[in-house]
């Protein structure tokens, strides 16, 4: 699937939810239900700064697309992030590096893209996408 | 009179508003307090009617904002029994005013004097003075706490000597709300001859001192922590000291004569108030403890008291809840974490129930480091909060609580 294909997925299932709660708990659930980085990868430099709660993210190109491991201590920032791999993992570096993420504000997390928020959601992006751009330029060559 | 907490209620127009579709409950006061209509007025009266230059202009506008400003001084100076205004210093906050300092005593310490700062402390009262350690070569060094979050005092003795030069510490941890016993602190830095730095900022709302019995020798506070504007503070100083600091920051205002080949400065309060200073805000900081002295700190302190109480022991009744800071003495801060949940994970939760707490270190590393987590939730009551509210707190604490295991 593409990474828009993806974005509309969310949408509608987000969609369904008539109010915040349900909504945060199926953040929860995604966050319980993501898969666990290697213990030996959660190191300081994997760490994504500027998060109240700690996330690590971790990055490997498999067969020219980049695939997302991660972790959090938090349970909700966990659901962001694996809202976030589900959109970025097993795409190509050029889609990743051209894809906007309008739909985080779709899908109603739009606070959570607030620069008081210090759960790192933009940080989050951002570091999935220079990653990215890391890729690119290593497949160039 | 009785405190009727419904009428004070009536004076903030903040708390009638909603936030994610329920009604505020502001519980955040300890990282800033709410503003009193009167405050309010106080700067859009300033800014209507009198707005003018101070200290320099002839004309009536100018010495009618110039009486205001220094009439706000004064109030100030009562408030927190000062014995000279000149002795109260103007600044943008606390942290301004701790910067002058330790920047004044760059001239002052030598290679090898010591300084000590509590385990307590706000980053505030810690950066500015391993800098200020970073260009003299003094030695810092730390009172440590016990696991209620209660500083050593016997520990603290140990580290006096004739080495050292300062104490700071403040009056009451932002963190876990712990009253620091500072008439002790400063009765024994005074024995070695060290001046004590007392940084009023988390008590100045609950407690009122009298700075010439307590004998400090500075004392810093921010006007928004206690119902005031943000962006102006104070430090006082007692003159001797004052006198002996060079000025901080050049510039307009604090000059006696200026020439090419030298300046002579001007004297208190002016030698360390550079620029145009935030008029309006110091005007608003003296309806600030107008206001709070209509409503008395004393009764303040018996109702806070009394929410600080109640807080605690129903939020004790959650299973997994852990109160950080249990010292007797302490304010109405609870700081708090439920086993196995990330405090971040709570205070988003709470947000969206209407309710504003604090999550994350504080600004105190140091005492998240000491109990081994990342950080709590902090829940920090204003004279203004009511036994309702608590309940709400509590209510979206189970509720979170119940949503995130």
């Amino acid at each position: 699937m593409t990474i828009e294909a993806i974005q509309e997925e969310l949408i509608d299932e987000f969609s369904l939810f008539d109010d915040w709660m349900q909504k945060y708990e199926y953040m929860i659930d995604l966050g319980k239900s993501l898969p666990l980085i290697d213990p030996s990868l959660k190191t300081d430099d994997r760490l994504i700064k500027g998060c109240q709660s700690k996330v690590w993210l971790h990055s490997e190109l498999e067969n020219d697309k980049v695939v997302f491991t991660a972790d959090s201590d938090a349970i909700i920032t966990k659901g962001i992030v694996a809202i976030l791999i589900r959109v970025f993992s097993n795409q190509k570096p050029e889609d990743i590096v051209a894809a906007n993420t309008d739909f985080i504000d779709e899908i109603g997390l739009k606070e959570h893209l607030s620069p008081t928020r210090a759960n790192g959601l933009v940080s989050m992006v951002k570091q999935m996408k220079l990653y990215a751009i890391a890729y690119q330029t290593q497949l160039k060559n | 009179m009785a405190f009727d907490v419904q009428k004070i209620r009536t004076d903030f127009p903040i708390l009638h508003r909603t936030v994610n579709g329920y009604p505020l409950v502001y519980l955040d006061n300890a990282a800033t307090s709410q503003k009193p209509q009167v405050v309010i007025d106080s700067i859009v009266d300033y800014y209507s009617k009198h707005n003018a230059n101070i200290h320099r202009g002839v004309h009536s506008l100018s010495q009618e904002a110039t009486d205001a400003y220094e009439a706000a001084r004064k109030k100030i100076q009562e408030h927190f029994n000062i014995k000279h205004s000149h002795e109260v210093i103007f600044t943008s906050g606390a942290t301004h005013s701790i910067n002058l300092v330790a920047n004044g005593f760059s001239s002052i310490l030598k290679q090898g004097d010591e300084v000590i700062v509590s385990a307590l402390e706000h980053h505030s009262n810690i950066v500015p003075w391993q800098m200020l350690c970073e260009r003299t070569g003094a030695i810092l060094k730390v009172i440590p706490m016990s696991e209620e979050g209660v500083l050593l005092l016997s520990e603290y003795e140990s580290l006096l000597s004739k080495k050292t030069k300062l104490v700071f510490v403040n009056h009451i941890s932002n963190a876990l709300g712990t009253i620091n016993p500072i008439e002790t602190i400063i009765k024994k830095a005074h024995t070695v001859g060290a001046a004590v730095l007392i940084d009023g900022a988390q008590s100045c709302s609950h407690i009122k001192p009298d700075l010439q019995q307590l004998d400090a020798d500075f004392y810093v506070t921010s006007a928004h922590k206690m119902c005031g504007p943000t962006g102006v503070g104070i430090l006082y100083g007692k003159e001797q000291w004052l006198n002996k600091l060079p000025p901080y920051q050049g510039g307009g205002e604090m000059i006696k004569e200026v020439t090419f080949e030298k300046t002579t400065y001007a004297a208190l309060p002016h030698k360390f108030e550079a620029g145009t200073p935030n008029i309006a805000g110091g005007i608003a900081f003296g309806a600030a403890i107008d206001y709070l002295n209509s409503i008395g700190f004393e009764a303040i302190g018996v109702y806070e008291k009394e929410l600080l109480d109640y807080a605690t022991q129903e939020l004790l009744k959650i299973e997994g809840l852990k109160i950080y800071g249990t010292g007797v003495e302490k304010t109405s801060v609870i700081s708090f974490n439920i086993e196995g949940i990330h405090p971040y994970d709570i205070g988003t939760i709470v947000d969206k129930l209407g309710i504003a707490v604090r999550t994350g270190h504080h600004c105190a590393q140091p005492i998240m480091d000491f109990y081994e987590i990342p950080g709590t939730v902090r829940a920090s009551f204003a004279f203004y909060n009511t036994k309702e509210e608590v309940d709400s707190l509590v209510a979206a604490v189970k509720k979170a609580r119940l949503m995130l295991t």
